[in-house]
């Protein structure tokens, strides 16, 4: 099984903050990985440092071969002590990473849905724009991947007319569209009602199916341990626990693994 | 009766220049906006500053003052005359491109950021993500605060006078003094009216065309 994604040694500051210490793991072809953790346990920043949201401070992202970080630079000598603060890395060439960019579908908690465009706009622009498809053929591609979303009948409509569960829908369509190898979603049940959430599982259940590349973050903790292959624990910057759900979540090992779930399951 | 149409003929020769300054403003003002705001959003700290102080002393100083400078401080420094009209001209461009600048600021500040790391996670370029993305949301959000601006433009081209700009309120002010009554004023002041009223329909027009949609 060819590695799709591999994160190793990352580290992100923000001022003084670390919100990731060193936290390394990675993704076969086919897998699904979901990352669970309180908030502010840095779930989040790992995949906006991935889709290159972020800028990362040390470490490296490999996508499916292709390394993020082309070398880790030191500016300039000054005493031991500052040594971290002077050491900076290099990202690679523009090309590879549009290419590394293309390889990751993003979607977000808030689905950033573009309100000036139809749903399937939405799905086609990019589709039109940056793969330069013709307009006939998107609009053919993006019907059909809007069809097995469950949206075939609100394809014509602006996001605003639809339903949080049906927006979320679209934004999954809309990352398809440009057809990753690895899909990332930051928690993209957070902002629903709970009786939309089990139309968005529903839809992610269907990508797993699939064999879709996935890495989700989420506060479904049934639902993670139901869809998932592998699910990392996250506290503090950290990666605490790591492995099948039924260990990670069933039989936690470790204290702040137990603490967490306790909070979450009853 | 007569008298009233006798007037409207009269001002009507001023209405020309009015339009006129009114129209290379918009033309000229708005793409200097847009430059104004790119520069006020630099991150070089120069051009940053520049722009900052530029705005500072434009939305700081009254508009007259600026137009009688830019007309006259070329003669007391150089010793140079040029064309009132072009002078006016720049006057209004320079002092419109600052309020423009600072509206065009505010859209582009409004939208929220995830639309920009969409378009990104997406592939889009910057320049794609400029034009096919943000910039219709800018012009729906800024279309209130323009249509502000554009109305007090209108009614701002009336300080071309004070280099001897022949505009409709020149005429209508010799007129007054002239038959000495304040209905020359009055037709003057319909006729602003008259010009306000169409800039509103034509903006309510607009926000309607963008209506289709709400940005959430």
């Amino acid at each position: 099984m060819s590695k799709i994604l591999e994160v190793q040694n990352l580290v992100k500051k923000f001022g003084d903050n670390y919100a990731i210490k060193n936290v390394s793991f990675s993704v076969n072809e086919g897998e699904v990985l979901a990352i669970i953790g309180s908030s502010g346990s840095g779930k989040s920043t790992v995949l906006r440092c991935i889709n290159q949201l972020e800028k990362i401070d040390a470490g490296n992202i490999k996508i499916c071969g292709d390394s993020m970080i082309k070398e880790i630079k030191t500016e300039n000598k000054l005493p031991k002590k500052y040594d971290s603060k002077n050491k900076k890395v290099v990202y690679t060439d523009k090309e590879t990473l549009n290419k590394m960019n293309l390889e990751c579908g993003m979607v977000f908690q808030n689905f950033n849905l573009f309100p000036h465009l139809t749903v399937l706009e939405n799905v086609t622009e990019a589709m039109i724009q940056v793969l330069k498809k013709s307009k006939d053929e998107a609009d053919k591609e993006g019907t059909k991947i809007l069809t097995r979303m469950g949206l075939e009948a609100k394809i014509n409509q602006y996001p605003c007319n639809l339903s949080g569960g049906e927006q979320q829908r679209a934004s999954i369509a809309r990352t398809l569209a440009i057809n990753p190898k690895i899909i990332f979603m930051d928690e993209p049940t957070s902002a629903l009602d709970p009786e939309l959430v089990g139309e968005v599982l529903k839809v992610v259940k269907q990508l797993a199916s699939e064999k879709r590349t996935m890495v989700i973050v989420t506060h479904e903790i049934g639902f993670a341990r139901e869809i998932a292959d592998r699910v990392i624990f996250m506290s503090k910057g950290e990666i605490i626990e790591e492995g099948k759900p039924e260990e990670v979540i069933d039989n936690p090992k470790k204290e702040r693994t137990k603490e967490f779930l306790q909070r979450y399951l009853k | 009766m007569d008298d009233f149409l006798n007037l409207l003929k009269i001002l009507s020769e001023g209405l020309g220049t009015t339009l006129l300054i009114f129209i290379l403003t918009l033309i000229l003002g708005i793409p200097a906006g847009i430059l104004v705001a790119i520069a006020r959003n630099s991150k070089c700290k120069l051009v940053n500053l520049i722009t900052k102080l530029y705005i500072l002393i434009i939305r700081g100083t009254p508009m007259m003052l600026q137009i009688i400078f830019i007309y006259f401080a070329p003669y007391y420094l150089f010793n140079v005359t040029y064309d009132r009209f072009v002078a006016i001209i720049i006057a209004f461009v320079v002092n419109y491109a600052a309020y423009f600048a600072e509206i065009f600021r505010s859209g582009i500040l409004s939208i929220p950021k995830g639309q920009k790391e969409a378009a990104f996670t997406l592939g889009f370029s910057k320049t794609q993500t400029f034009f096919r993305i943000l910039l219709p949301q800018i012009v729906k959000r800024i279309l209130p605060a323009m249509s502000n601006e554009v109305i007090s433009l209108i009614k701002t081209t009336s300080l071309a006078q004070i280099i001897g700009i022949t505009e409709i309120f020149a005429l209508a002010q010799k007129q007054a003094s002239y038959q000495f009554s304040i209905l020359p004023l009055c037709v003057a002041g319909l006729m602003y009216l008259v010009l306000c009223t169409i800039i509103t329909y034509a903006f309510n027009k607009a926000e309607k065309k963008y209506s289709y949609y709400t940005i959430t």
